[in-house]
């Protein structure tokens, strides 16, 4: 039988269908390179949960009544919760930590069929571009094991890189589902803001938190954006969306390529790859328009204020009250003090105290409100260029997959990888990683920025990109 | 140079505990990333756009109601912290 592990969602689908194999032979297969893995992509294994799925998956696909997800086996970024197992969120504060509910998106899943193999490696609490900040080591780019997977969502993408996972869950708050998409060479899809429930995600910044899918393929990510997207009771943001699967031609397609993403910093053959995969869309049709967002350079700045001002509220509930970790102490508030003091990793704290500070009496103005009204800006910027374009092409990242331990040292150097992702959170709008080329033996992801809600036009076009 | 005090505060607010040595490397690191935020300095408002803030999702709040949940989930979440005591969380004396 050939290498199982290989397949795609459609492909595998397509196996169980025509009983060339079962979900428990897929299963056992992923189980067992997960196991030989030397790239730290899986925190924990659920293989009992992994397996129980799988004989029943088997049992409905003999049924004859089973959809597209039915005995496909996946891995889930340990921020997002599964019933029962352990969810880390890659923090010390958190190692004991079993999920009492399963998060909106894993009960989609499960009742699609999905054989979950385990939770992914991380940086801590889905802080971080580079997955170095994981209380439980780095993950390595199965392209080159001295390099980082790219984060914050790192094991996600390497598992499904190095045929670990059919397909993973990751989450995106500034890139965490791009970066390291384009680092690993797979397809990752951050949806708009409301698209899908954050209910049982463990909250970072409230108001830029998507999860989304990383794949292998362009269908594969609309196969499972599609199961996990729509109204949640449980997530207020959430919107009445039905994902439409419509088919938007290249031909006469107008593509925005914002001219201020072009600059110093980009690396050269990073830009060589970008500019050719617009040159392809373009022979294939598409106009290509220079387009200006000129708010984007301020992007960065008020991206890293808003969302560790946000997460300083989140990461309050870590007090050693009511979950996790919980450090002696003399007083109630002597065990606060020392459960973060001891719980938290270095970039955790980090972000705790720049949120703490721009939202500190004669700050505040100077810093979170003035972010906000940059924010508005930026908004604004993106709504004036989808009057003109309907897809905006660019970079996910300056760099390719950098060396561990190149920046870690370095915060300021390690936001800045974050330039072209952030202000697609900022905005809310969805957007998409393709692998478009290699630049030695490191991938390059393409970035499509899509208007608010249309996935399904970054994911046709996106299609017709990836067959060139 | 963000001072070693300022530091101290901050953490205080944020009740978290530094190390002598955490808080020699936060007055670097805050002291960098707070003089990239300068760059907003830069920002042209322009006319009437001062003082707007971006609007986030939608307005669809949910009904304050009560939903019906298992009293299992209630048994799991207190089972999640550290010290329990006949089915309560137990904390240090406050007053």
């Amino acid at each position: 039988m050939a290498d199982l592990t290989t397949l795609t969602i459609k492909q595998a689908h397509e196996g169980l269908k025509n009983k060339e194999f079962t979900s428990v032979d897929l299963t056992k297969a992923y189980l067992e390179k997960i196991k030989k893995s030397d790239l730290n992509s899986f925190l924990s294994i659920t293989e009992k949960l992994a397996l129980e799925q799988a004989e029943k998956a088997d049992e409905k696909i003999k049924s004859g009544d089973f959809g597209m997800l039915c005995g496909i086996p996946c891995a889930i970024k340990d921020a997002i919760m599964v019933e029962g197992q352990k969810c880390t969120a890659a923090s010390k504060i958190l190692e004991n930590y079993v999920a009492p509910y399963d998060a909106t998106v894993i009960k989609k899943l499960k009742e699609a069929g999905v054989v979950i193999l385990g939770k992914t490696n991380l940086d801590e609490f889905a802080m971080g571009g580079s997955g170095e900040n994981s209380a439980y080591g780095v993950t390595k780019n199965p392209n080159d094991k001295t390099r980082v997977a790219g984060g914050s969502s790192s094991g996600s993408a390497a598992c499904v890189a190095a045929n670990e996972a059919c397909f993973s869950l990751g989450s995106d708050t500034g890139g965490s589902i791009r970066l390291p998409s384009s680092f690993c060479g797979t397809v990752g899809l951050k949806p708009t803001y409301g698209a899908v429930s954050r209910y049982g995600l463990i909250a970072f910044a409230s108001s830029l938190d998507q999860i989304g899918p990383i794949t292998k393929t362009v269908e594969d990510a609309e196969i499972v954006f599609e199961a996990i997207s729509g109204k949640d009771k449980m997530d207020a943001t959430s919107t009445d969306y039905k994902f439409d699967n419509l088919k938007t031609d290249l031909k006469g397609l107008k593509i925005g390529v914002p001219k201020e993403y072009f600059v110093k910093g980009i690396d050269p053959e990073v830009e060589k790859i970008i500019r050719n995969s617009i040159k392809k869309a373009e022979d294939a049709g598409a106009e290509i328009v220079e387009i200006s967002l000129p708010s984007v350079e301020f992007a960065l700045a008020c991206y890293y204020i808003i969302a560790p001002c946000e997460a300083s509220a989140n990461l309050a509930r870590f007090d050693g009250i009511k979950y996790g970790l919980s450090a002696n102490g003399n007083s109630l508030l002597d065990v606060y003090l020392k459960s973060k003091g001891h719980g938290f990793g270095a970039e955790v704290k980090r972000r705790i105290m720049i949120g703490t500070y721009a939202l500190s009496s004669g700050y505040y103005d100077a810093y979170y409100k003035k972010a906000e009204e940059v924010r508005q800006l930026i908004k604004n910027d993106f709504a004036a260029a989808f009057e003109k374009v309907d897809l905006i092409f660019c970079p996910v990242s300056p760099v390719p997959a950098i060396k561990i331990g190149e920046k870690s040292d370095d915060p300021l150097a390690m936001y800045l990888m974050d330039i072209y992702t952030v202000s697609v959170n900022l905005a809310g709008l969805p957007a998409l990683s393709l692998p478009v080329g290699k630049t030695g033996n490191l991938p390059v992801g393409l970035q499509i920025i899509g208007n608010h809600f249309q996935e399904n036009k970054i994911l046709s076009v996106a299609l017709q990109i990836e067959k060139k | 140079m963000i001072s070693k005090e300022e530091v101290e505060h901050i953490a205080s607010l944020a009740r978290l505990e530094l190390t002598g040595k955490e808080i020699e490397k936060m007055q670097k690191d805050l002291t960098e990333i707070l003089g990239y935020f300068d760059l907003l300095k830069k920002v042209p408002l322009r006319q009437g756009s001062a003082g707007q803030v971006a609007k986030v999702g939608n307005e669809n709040l949910r009904k304050d109601e009560i939903l019906q949940k298992d009293a299992s989930l209630a048994e799991k979440l207190i089972a999640a912290a550290p010290s329990q005591k006949d089915g309560y969380i137990k904390v240090k004396t406050i007053l």
